[in-house]
């Protein structure tokens, strides 16, 4: 089992991951506003750099946000494009599973059964989810949500959204203050749910969790009626 | 059926997602997916929404296009993709679809400029509207202008070498004029989109009935062809519209019912007679012997008829694609990377960023 793994919720990412949850390479973008540009390259290089062709792998899986929406089409836009073109199975997972699989570790150390996971939703607001760590690591337990940080529950919070609004949260955990999506954990994460039996969802859908800001105009004001 | 390279063309600039294969200069496949329908309520393009309608429509296009070319991503001499100019998001979602594509398929990449690319599909064969057709069959001409007008654009451009060497005589310094159209119409209480809305409702009306702006055209702006003024090319469509708004809510403030016709009329006849004016005055001064119309604007009657009168009263020989060649399509893209491989250019590699506002200049990045 080897999966091409995507993520631009925040970074753009790739990285391809085994079954057995062996990362094979990764990459991850420094910035999170270059997705379009950096993405493709990267999936070249990837795979050049292992010898592994499109044909080989056994699907593609891409982080379905909740993420800045620009940026978060372009990893789900190379996804479905990928998957078209070589004829392999396309998967999504929601993004924030990739935080919540990096928390675990710590989580279990400090002895929580639940935690937050944040990323940076702009407008001063952050995309969460809740976890609740289970002996194989963190399940779902809450979410994807937006919300400003002050709004949520009193949890341990990991991630870069705790970390940009640590002074409204209970409890950031400053260790994951910058910590952010990653293809690589991405994969691990699924890696995983697939090791318990579970399979992997073939919706990519983006979760967006806002509309657009277009407002439907209201009637024009007529003059002197 | 022309030799040539084998090109799919991607474009997502605006609200239409399109997918056009060409051989050479002959069309194979032109589907074009469009979200119009979303943005009806909104009377314009929310480019939010068109990046949503980008993301889930680029994929079943493109499926489509190649069933219809009968020919799979292994057959493709290259790739392209517009960069720009258009709306970012939207833009970023055919550019991101585009490079998959070409690491997956393994092929080379161009990324094309939207604005040349509507030029270009004159020279796909039996590409003009009956009573059109024909300049480019016998190569581009040396001497070609382009008017394209859309509700994203509206630009004269001198096009000196297709692949390499397109300048910008003039373009609106405001509101496009499918944009000034979309707006009236809305004031008018008339259908998004604003074009064949007001084009139909123009039927009936009298064209002189209300006397309205021609922006950009007193001399202070034109200069002289010797000494031209700041926008001797260039136009104008907001002071046009608040034009249209006064007309109207004088009537409501009387009491009175708008006389909807006259003022569609009125306004098609001041868009129509301002961009041919300046389109062949560009003509004749920069020696543009032939003008290729493009751009969903194309569609409208009135432009049509006049641009045709004028370049006709000029001796300007004038290309008008079909219409589905004249709206947003990847086709197009398609057709202008063709030319831009047969002259053995360099593909755009995998780096490119989305452009929103590229320049005519760059042909391809």
């Amino acid at each position: 089992m080897l999966l091409l793994c995507l993520d631009s919720s925040a970074v753009a990412s790739a990285a391809l991951v085994t079954g057995a949850g062996e990362v094979l390479g990764s990459f991850a973008s420094p910035d999170t506003r270059s997705h379009a540009e950096v993405l493709a390259p990267a999936v070249r290089d990837l795979l050049a750099g292992r010898g592994v062709a499109g044909g080989d792998l056994d699907g593609i899986l891409v982080g379905t946000g909740p993420g800045p929406f620009t940026g978060l089409r372009a990893g789900i836009a190379t996804a479905r494009a990928l998957a078209f073109a070589w004829d392999v199975p396309l998967h999504g997972l929601m993004s924030l599973e990739a935080l919540a699989q990096d928390a675990a570790g710590h989580a279990r150390a400090a002895g929580h059964e639940e935690f937050l996971v944040l990323t940076d939703a702009r407008r001063k607001e952050v995309y969460w989810a809740r976890f609740a760590l289970a002996e194989d690591g963190p399940r779902p337990a809450g979410g994807p949500g937006v919300a400003a940080a002050e709004q949520l529950p009193a949890l341990p919070a990991y991630g870069r959204g705790a970390g940009i609004y640590a002074d409204r949260l209970a409890r950031p955990v400053p260790e994951f203050a910058a910590a952010q999506p990653t293809a690589s954990s991405l994969g691990l994460a699924a890696a995983r749910r697939t090791a318990r039996g579970e399979a992997l969802s073939p919706d990519t859908t983006p979760l967006y969790l806002r509309e657009s800001d277009a407002k439907v105009p209201g009637p024009r004001k007529r003059a002197g009626a | 059926m022309t030799d040539g390279p084998l090109v799919l063309g991607i474009e997502s600039s605006c609200d239409e997602t399109g997918v056009g294969i060409v051989r050479g200069r002959t069309l194979l496949a032109n589907v074009v997916s469009s979200s119009m329908d979303e943005h009806v309520r909104f009377g314009g393009v929310i480019p939010e929404i068109a990046s949503r309608a980008h993301l889930d429509a680029i994929v079943p296009t493109l499926r489509e296009a190649l069933d219809r070319a009968g020919v799979g991503l292994e057959d493709l001499d290259a790739l392209a993709v517009t960069s720009g100019p258009g709306l970012a998001g939207a833009l970023m979602v055919g550019v991101a679809a585009a490079k998959a594509l070409a690491v997956a398929a393994d092929k080379p990449l161009y990324a094309i400029n939207h604005l040349v690319a509507h030029v270009s599909v004159g020279l796909l064969e039996d590409s003009g509207i009956e009573g059109f057709q024909g300049a480019f069959d016998d190569g581009l001409p040396g001497d070609l202008g382009a008017l394209l007008v859309s509700g994203g654009h509206t630009e004269i451009l001198a096009v000196e070498d297709l692949g390499r060497d397109v300048r910008l005589l003039g373009a609106t310094i405001d509101d496009a004029a499918g944009e000034a159209y979309d707006k009236v119409a809305r004031v008018l209480g008339l259908d998004y989109p604003g074009g064949p809305a007001i084009d139909a409702a123009a039927r009936d009306g009298d064209p002189a009935a209300f006397r309205l702006p021609r922006g950009l055209s007193a001399g202070k702006y034109m200069g002289s062809a010797e000494r031209p003024g700041p926008h001797r090319y260039d136009f104008s469509f907001s002071g046009l519209k608040t034009a249209v708004a006064r007309v109207v809510e004088g009537y409501e403030a009387r009491g009175e019912p708008v006389p909807v016709a006259d003022v569609a009329a009125s306004f098609q006849e001041s868009v129509a007679d301002v961009i041919t004016r300046k389109a062949v005055l560009a003509c004749t001064e920069q020696g543009l012997g032939t003008l290729l119309l493009g751009g969903g604007v194309a569609a409208n009657s009135r432009l049509r008829e006049l641009t045709a009168e004028r370049c006709a009263e000029h001796g300007i020989e004038l290309v008008i694609p079909r219409l589905p060649l004249c709206t947003d399509n990847g086709a197009m893209v398609a057709a202008l990377a063709a030319r831009v491989v047969a002259e053995g250019r360099a593909p755009s590699g995998l780096d490119f960023a989305a452009d929103s506002s590229l320049p005519v200049t760059t042909v391809s990045v």
